[in-house]
């Protein structure tokens, strides 16, 4: 009795360990499996040729997606400059201002929009802000500024949530030893508890970077997908995670391995950002 | 003697528990007070009152009134973040905050606008000394607060509260997670300071009451059961509720 007993605890053991390293499995698979695909034409073309040309055409042998990536971190960085002010002042209002019933009313809510599939974002850009941005701005409407204000909702959730645990984690005293000071509310917030949960702020912002760089339906919904540059912010662009969706249906070739290639640059771009949150995050639990 | 701060039935609960039950009680100016009493007696809410630090308790509901220089505090009228100038608390546990010693220090007086720089010096190098901290820093006031020992953070914080130039000093329970050592420097400080402010000491330990307060009362279960000055307190007690206390019968 006791034995069979000890079997079938070894054996649910065995099981859930081999779940839990599927998981580890599948992820480094789908890093060589990229790799495979993608280092190949590095070689074939010059990694300077792709990452800095500026002609895609990969029928005719030009694999250059460097506009690719500047439009990317563009597209970024417009996401960050709407996200993170919005999402960080939220996160305030929340950990700081707000009562309990409003807190349990916008935490679930917070949550939802994390869970709006990304398709209906796109969505809803084409149908509202495209239109908005061509009447009131001019040029097609599908471009940085349209892209930008989308990425920036999306990325709402996680600057949210990750700076307001970062700004609830401020321990007490700080809040009690500069309010018996004589500093008001708002000092207190922006003297002491802000500079204090600063690195778990900036974790948030990185974090929400990863989750725009990485974001494609919205993307090729709203962005217009040009080959080029933008040189305003209402001129269109496509980014690395368009340029893989909109053609590897079709693509053959060299062709395809330079879709691959595009892969590679995208996930050393999302793994360094990655990396760079989990440091900051880290150094806050040290400290 | 002058009356510096007078309260008159001053009723506090939370969520209809009462937790101080009409207190009326004057505190004397450039003395030392003392609050003594068990643990729930009221005397940190008594506290809190003081400095309206309460007003950050949701469930709070205060009644009566605080009056100092005979202006009633609880008010409609008064600001409470000025308030906090005038009546600087030492907490239980040092709460320095992240940031150099000098800048600890320096915080309170550069909220207000219209500090130079010179004088932001002489008042911190004067606070330090005030608290007789000063020797133990004066060649690393800008490392950070946080690397002192339990004793000089609290000093820290003494020396911090008298740069805001507070009329009155709250102290709750400042010396209960400190040595012997620390605790005599403190309460060396405190005996100088009695000349320029008015303290209230809130302590558990009977016996640092006894040493350095000049008036005591003792707290129980939210009422005040005895007040006097601190000698006869402690020598001839009125109530046998205090003398039980003192004598470490209960508490």
């Amino acid at each position: 009795m006791i034995k069979k007993a000890f079997t079938k605890e070894h054996f649910v053991r065995g099981v859930l360990t081999a779940f839990a390293l599927s998981s580890l499995l599948f992820l480094f698979l789908i890093f060589i499996f990229i790799l495979i695909e993608g280092v190949p034409l590095f070689h074939k073309i010059g990694l300077k040729n792709i990452i800095l040309g500026f002609k895609w055409a990969p029928t005719k042998g030009s694999f250059g997606i460097f506009p690719m990536i500047v439009s990317s971190f563009l597209v970024t960085f417009g996401a960050l400059v709407i996200g993170a002010p919005l999402g960080l002042s939220c996160a305030i209002y929340l950990s700081e201002y707000s009562g309990k019933r409003l807190k349990l009313f916008l935490k679930p809510a917070l949550e939802l929009l994390a869970g709006i599939p990304s398709v209906v974002y796109g969505f809803l850009g084409v149908i509202y802000i495209v239109p908005i941005v061509r009447n009131y701005f001019g040029g097609p409407g599908f471009s940085l500024l349209a892209t930008s204000i989308i990425l920036g909702v999306m990325i709402l959730p996680t600057v949210i949530s990750i700076s307001f645990d970062a700004l609830v984690s401020v321990p007490k005293t700080y809040r009690e030893g500069s309010f018996a000071m004589g500093a008001t509310k708002w000092q207190t917030i922006y003297k002491v508890i802000i500079p204090s949960a600063s690195s778990g702020i900036l974790a948030s912002f990185i974090l929400g970077m990863g989750r725009a760089i990485g974001e494609t339906m919205a993307v090729i919904m709203v962005a217009g997908n040009a080959l080029r540059i933008p040189t305003s912010i209402l001129d269109p662009l496509r980014t690395l995670t368009s340029n893989i969706a909109l053609e590897l249906a079709y693509a053959t070739g060299d062709h395809r391995l330079g879709l691959f290639s595009t892969g590679v640059v995208l996930l050393i771009i999302i793994m360094t950002l990655n990396y760079i949150a989990n440091f900051a995050i880290k150094r806050r639990v040290i400290k | 003697m002058n009356v510096k701060i007078r309260i008159e039935g001053l009723k506090v609960s939370f969520e209809g528990k009462e937790i101080l039950k009409g207190l009326s009680i004057d505190v004397f100016k450039n003395k030392i007070t003392g609050f003594m009493g068990p643990a729930g007696s009221g005397k940190s809410t008594l506290i809190s009152v003081i400095n309206r630090m309460i007003d950050f308790e949701d469930n709070a509901v205060v009644e009566g009134k605080v009056l100092i220089d005979g202006q009633n505090i609880l008010g409609d009228k008064i600001d409470a973040v000025q308030l906090r100038r005038r009546v600087g608390t030492v907490f239980a546990v040092p709460t320095p905050l992240p940031r150099s010693i000098y800048d600890n220090i320096g915080y309170g007086p550069r909220l207000k606008r219209g500090n130079h720089r010179r004088e932001l010096r002489t008042l911190v190098v004067e606070s330090l000394k005030k608290a007789f901290l000063w020797d133990e820093v004066k060649d690393r006031l800008d490392t950070s607060a946080l690397k002192l020992s339990g004793g000089q953070q609290q000093r820290l914080c003494l020396a911090r509260t008298l740069a805001l130039t507070p009329e009155i000093i709250l102290l709750d329970e400042p010396c209960s997670g400190l040595d012997p050592i620390s605790t005599a420097k403190i309460e060396e400080a405190l005996d100088e300071l009695k000349k320029d402010y008015t303290i209230i000491l809130v302590s558990n330990n009977t016996k640092q009451i006894a040493r350095i307060t000049d008036h005591a009362a003792f707290f129980y279960m939210g009422t005040l059961i005895e007040y006097g000055p601190t000698e006869k307190v402690f020598t001839n007690p009125s109530e046998k509720h205090t003398e039980d206390y003192i004598q470490g019968k209960f508490g």
